[in-house]
């Protein structure tokens, strides 16, 4: 992490530097990045609408229509209870986004504030903050969510939760190191030359200027925390029947292999269509913000 | 040399006590009382007080944190409440498929990402570089879970030739292997062609396509080698990553191993199993990351003078 603090600091800048029509243009250059922000797009709308777009009730029964393959009433087919596939993978969509969401918001929140905590004070806060965190980065990630999922118990609160929780080391390792490098800034030393307070100069001067790698980080994450949460949901220890949980559909899907194919299909379709557009529009997002790290 | 070996391994009794604590805190950060939780709420009194000494949680937290290591050092991790069996016995029986089927899909893994990695970096017309990104991306971002089901339901049920679950000897490693390996190929695809492109812009590169090597040679035979080194070492990083990730591949195809296990001592609350098997995988994690350390330390004089 040493490393960190001689590259130059103010890493937001660059953006601000590029004119929205520069990034733009340079964007329009990137076909698949367009149409993976259009599939996201999508997914956010089905996620939020789904109520209103999804054909049947994701959780009721269809009378007389159990296993049928995908046809004109059921595009995608009913599961093994009569369930509409299509509507389960449209409020699946809902899960997903609130998964995404929680996660990398714990991930993020609590890896920042540990994160600049550590580098901002030094010393034992540091010390000790980083001891605890360089435990568990001896896990790997999947193992830590499954061992405070063991605590917490099988639920897909509980699941979001764990995969939260399990990314926060590599966040705090990622914030110390940038607040490392912001605090030995000109303009910080020269706030609290004129006197400003230590909360105002996190607040307003190491926040801003430490946060773009860790929000690069971020973006990189939510994919692998859907993952992540949508496997455990697949080995039954996150979201429970009938939640129409991508995850959990595929787990369901595995005992009708044979003659129903469709419901192993779209869920894993789905998820990897998501997956895949996070990947790409990460990619983009972190080249642009730093090329330094480009591959 | 030999400091650079006794820091690197000295560093390692931090590491490993700060894992045996965190595994032994899971017990303790459980919200609620894990003895009810483990015996369900009706149990007996008697039943309640018997677990609570059998687990030493009637001590002060420190004398159990110290007896616990004590066993732990000792390789006794305590007995499974589900199946009254001692924890290290369960796990024993359990380690080696899953060992065999995170080795199976490390070698996959590595054939076909440094392969195609190479490939692509080497590849003259820029659509061969950009199919294989596309499908390591693909690869990077499709659950095992799902490709696992697409894999069944192509060569299993569709073509017939490969079978479903783990009886079938070698044949039945597969699909599972296969399924495992795709992530971590696609991520060694991508390490493998970032670092040859790199090494591709040195100057003794330069020098040898001056001199009038051939692009074979001077791919295969100067930048391969140098570029191998950081791909030899996230390979031997992701295998830890392997054993956990086997845990979702082990359930599609039914097979038995370490990941089953885990799956069912949460489900059924046995702190005990899961801590062993917690313990059991961190460690396995720690101990390839120092090994990595070493060897990186041999091959690359620059590391050992940090």
């Amino acid at each position: 992490m040493t490393t960190i603090s001689h590259t130059p600091p103010r890493v937001a800048a660059v953006p601000a530097v590029q004119t929205s029509r520069t990034v733009l243009r340079r964007l329009r250059r990137r076909p698949l990045v367009i149409a993976a922000f259009a599939v996201l797009a999508l997914f956010v709308i089905l996620a939020l609408a789904a109520p209103l777009l999804a054909p049947h009730d994701p959780i009721a029964l269809i009378p007389g229509a159990v296993l049928r393959p995908p046809s004109r009433s059921f595009p995608l087919g009913t599961d093994e209870l009569g369930r509409d596939v299509l509507s389960r993978v449209i409020h699946g969509a809902r899960i997903s986004l609130r998964i995404g969401l929680v996660t990398i918001g714990i991930a993020l929140v609590l890896g920042t504030v540990i994160g600049v905590l550590a580098g901002f004070y030094g010393g034992v806060i540091d010390g000790v903050l980083m001891a605890v965190m360089e435990v568990l980065l001896a896990f790997p990630q999947i193992l830590l969510a499954m061992a405070i999922l063991a605590m917490l118990g099988p639920s897909l609160t509980n699941a979001m939760i764990a995969v939260g929780l399990s990314a926060v080391p590599v966040y705090a390792r990622t914030a110390r190191g940038t607040t490392l490098s912001v605090r030995a800034m000109d303009y910080v030393e020269a706030a609290r030359a004129i006197g400003v307070g230590d909360g105002r100069i996190l607040a307003r001067h190491v926040l801003p200027n430490m946060i773009s790698p860790v929000v690069v980080l971020a973006t990189a994450g939510v994919g692998i925390a859907i993952l992540i949460a949508a496997g455990l949901s697949y080995l039954g220890l996150g979201a429970q029947p009938p939640t129409p949980e991508w995850g959990a559909m595929l787990s369901q899907a595995r005992a009708y292999l044979r003659n129903a194919w469709w419901m192993a299909t779209f869920p894993g379709l789905a998820i990897t269509l998501v997956v895949i557009s996070l990947n790409l529009c990460g990619d983009w997002l972190r080249d642009l913000l730093d090329p330094r790290l480009r591959t | 040399m030999r400091a650079f070996l006794t820091r690197r391994l000295l560093l390692l009794v931090p590491t490993l006590l700060g894992v045996t604590l965190a595994t032994f805190l899971m017990l303790h950060l459980t919200p609620g009382d894990p003895v009810t939780i483990m015996l369900g709420e009706f149990a007996s009194a008697s039943d309640v007080a018997r677990l609570r000494a059998e687990l030493g949680l009637d001590r002060p937290i420190v004398v159990q944190y110290l007896k616990f290591l004590g066993r732990a050092v000792r390789g006794d991790l305590g007995s499974s409440i589900r199946s009254r069996r001692p924890v290290q016995e369960e796990i024993a029986e359990r380690l080696p498929p899953t060992m065999v089927l995170a080795l199976a899909a490390q070698v996959l893994a590595v054939c076909a990402g440094i392969t195609a990695g190479v490939t692509a970096a080497a590849a003259r017309r820029p659509s061969v570089d950009s199919a294989i990104v596309a499908v390591t991306l693909v690869g990077l971002s499709m659950p095992t879970f799902w490709s696992g089901l697409l894999l069944i339901l192509l060569f299993s049920l569709t073509l017939g030739w490969l079978p479903i679950t783990a009886s079938g000897g070698l044949r039945a490693l597969i699909l599972p292997a296969v399924t495992l390996a795709a992530p971590a190929a696609a991520v060694l695809a991508r390490v493998t062609r970032a670092s040859v492109l790199e090494v591709l812009r040195q100057d003794y590169v330069r020098t040898a396509r001056a001199k009038g090597v051939s692009e074979r040679l001077v791919v295969y035979r100067h930048a391969l080698r140098n570029a191998l080194i950081p791909v030899l070492t996230v390979a031997a990083l992701q295998f830890a990553g392997l054993v956990a990730g086997a845990v979702i591949v082990e359930s599609v195809f039914s097979r038995p191993g370490l990941g089953r296990l885990a799956v069912t001592a949460i489900l059924s609350r046995d702190f005990p199993l899961a801590q062993g098997i917690v313990l059991v995988v961190a460690s396995m994690y720690v101990f390839v990351n120092v090994g990595v350390d070493l060897v990186y330390g041999v091959l690359d004089p620059r590391i050992r003078y940090q």
